[in-house]
């Protein structure tokens, strides 16, 4: 019985009963912990950058090929698509038959930007600024979706205002893709860059 | 020599401004977040230098994947819901209240119409691990059409709704194409493909465009002062 203990109410001092001053710092420590542990979920699952999107335009089908909108031999440049990231053009729509075709590829210098900057200054400068660049984007089956966006995007980074996305393949392109991938010739007009 | 006492200093610092800090960034990132969507593929966008944001509503995503298989999901949960109990009616898929509610819940879903009930009796947070084949897409039985159909038909008219396209970098164009068909034989013209950002090449068009542009807002603001 001696260790139980009992405060006597009336034993203690009478005058002036003082409560003894607690500090008001607590630990934060836990706090603390819990915000960063937070934090770092919020951080690691948040996505900042949201989705941006590209708008693309697709004509409404003619049945009748002869209201479709014709396209000067001089102003078009048709691209095509290739697998493997593999870009082939030449310039017309095809209807001429001494086409040439040329292989290029995406990148900043020497491809398929400098074709295209280089033919809208010609098509300008022989039109005397009334025709304007007409891009046919032809992608091959086998073409990668990233090329054909990519080609799309360089149609709005070129300021190309009149672009298509066709999907006929002609035997004769075919024939010209393998003659570029055997024997590839450099692109005269390009010559004087 | 008497020994020098150095004071023992307290170890413990206040951590009131670290707080403050913390509980800042706290706020920030979750009312700045937005959780990544949960899709069943893995998609890679391509770049772009676009810097169109995606509509906040009302769309309608075609999502494919790097293997071609095409997954189809609205955004609202209330067409969802009513598209799939006009499925159920059509197909005669027998479907429970439950199961079309665990539909409108759900993510993307790629399945033949004939495999949704299978589908749905997976939870919808357990349905990713769901093998899906894809909606399938091929001129014989194109089911992406219906998809499209019934959901032309619960948005009726609507001329918000937007039709998205998600695809990733190495999908082949050959179903792209196929996507792209079926959307315009619905007389879906205007598309919205999601991409990421990239930065305008300098010396490019779209570049002096984008310099004209600053420089001009520049110049007036300079006027002004």
């Amino acid at each position: 019985m001696a260790d139980v203990e009992m405060k006597e109410p009336g034993g203690g001092r009478h005058q002036g009963t003082k409560s003894k001053k607690l500090s008001t710092r607590i630990d934060m420590t836990p706090m603390v912990d819990v915000a960063f542990l937070l934090i770092t979920f919020f951080m690691l699952t948040t996505t900042l950058q949201k989705p941006k999107t590209m708008n693309l335009y697709l004509p409404e089908d003619v049945k009748n090929p002869e209201e479709q909108n014709k396209v000067k031999e001089s102003q078009a440049l048709t691209i095509i698509l290739g697998k493997n990231h593999q870009v082939y053009y030449y310039y017309g729509t095809g209807q001429e038959p001494n086409e040439r075709m040329y292989k290029t590829t995406f990148a900043n210098k020497g491809g398929i930007r400098d074709v295209i900057i280089n033919k809208w200054n010609s098509v300008i400068k022989n039109s005397g600024g009334r025709d304007s660049l007409v891009a046919i984007i032809k992608p091959m089956n086998d073409a990668a979706y990233e090329d054909v966006v990519n080609m799309l995007d360089e149609m709005n980074i070129n300021g190309v205002q009149k672009y298509a996305l066709v999907d006929s393949i002609y035997d004769f392109e075919r024939n010209l893709m393998n003659q570029a991938d055997q024997n590839p010739v450099p692109d005269p007009t390009l010559s004087g860059q | 020599m008497p020994k020098v006492k150095l004071p023992r200093k307290s170890t413990a610092i206040d951590m009131t401004p670290m707080v403050d800090v913390a509980f800042l960034l706290l706020t920030f990132f979750m009312l700045t977040t937005k959780f990544k969507p949960n899709d069943p593929v893995t998609i890679v966008t391509p770049s772009s230098i676009s810097t169109k944001l995606l509509p906040e509503s009302n769309i309608a995503m075609i999502l494919i994947g790097k293997d071609g298989r095409v997954f189809f999901d609205l955004d609202n949960k209330f067409k969802k819901q009513q598209l799939m109990s006009d499925f159920n009616s059509q197909y005669h898929l027998g479907l429970t209240k439950d199961q079309i509610n665990s539909y409108a819940i759900g993510g993307p879903v790629g399945v033949p119409i004939k495999m949704l009930p299978q589908l749905l009796n997976v939870p919808a947070d357990q349905r990713n691990a769901f093998p899906q084949p894809g909606i399938p897409i091929d001129s014989a039985n194109n089911e992406l059409d219906q998809w499209i159909k019934y959901t032309l038909n619960v948005n009726n008219g609507n001329p918000n709704l937007q039709f998205v396209i998600k695809a990733d970098d190495n999908t082949k164009y050959e179903v792209v194409k196929q996507v792209l068909k079926t959307l315009k034989a619905n007389h879906l013209n205007k598309l919205h493909l999601v991409t990421n950002l990239k930065p305008i090449p300098p010396g490019t068009a779209a570049w002096r465009e984008q310099q004209a542009a600053s420089g001009g807002a520049n110049a007036s603001t300079n006027k002004q002062q």
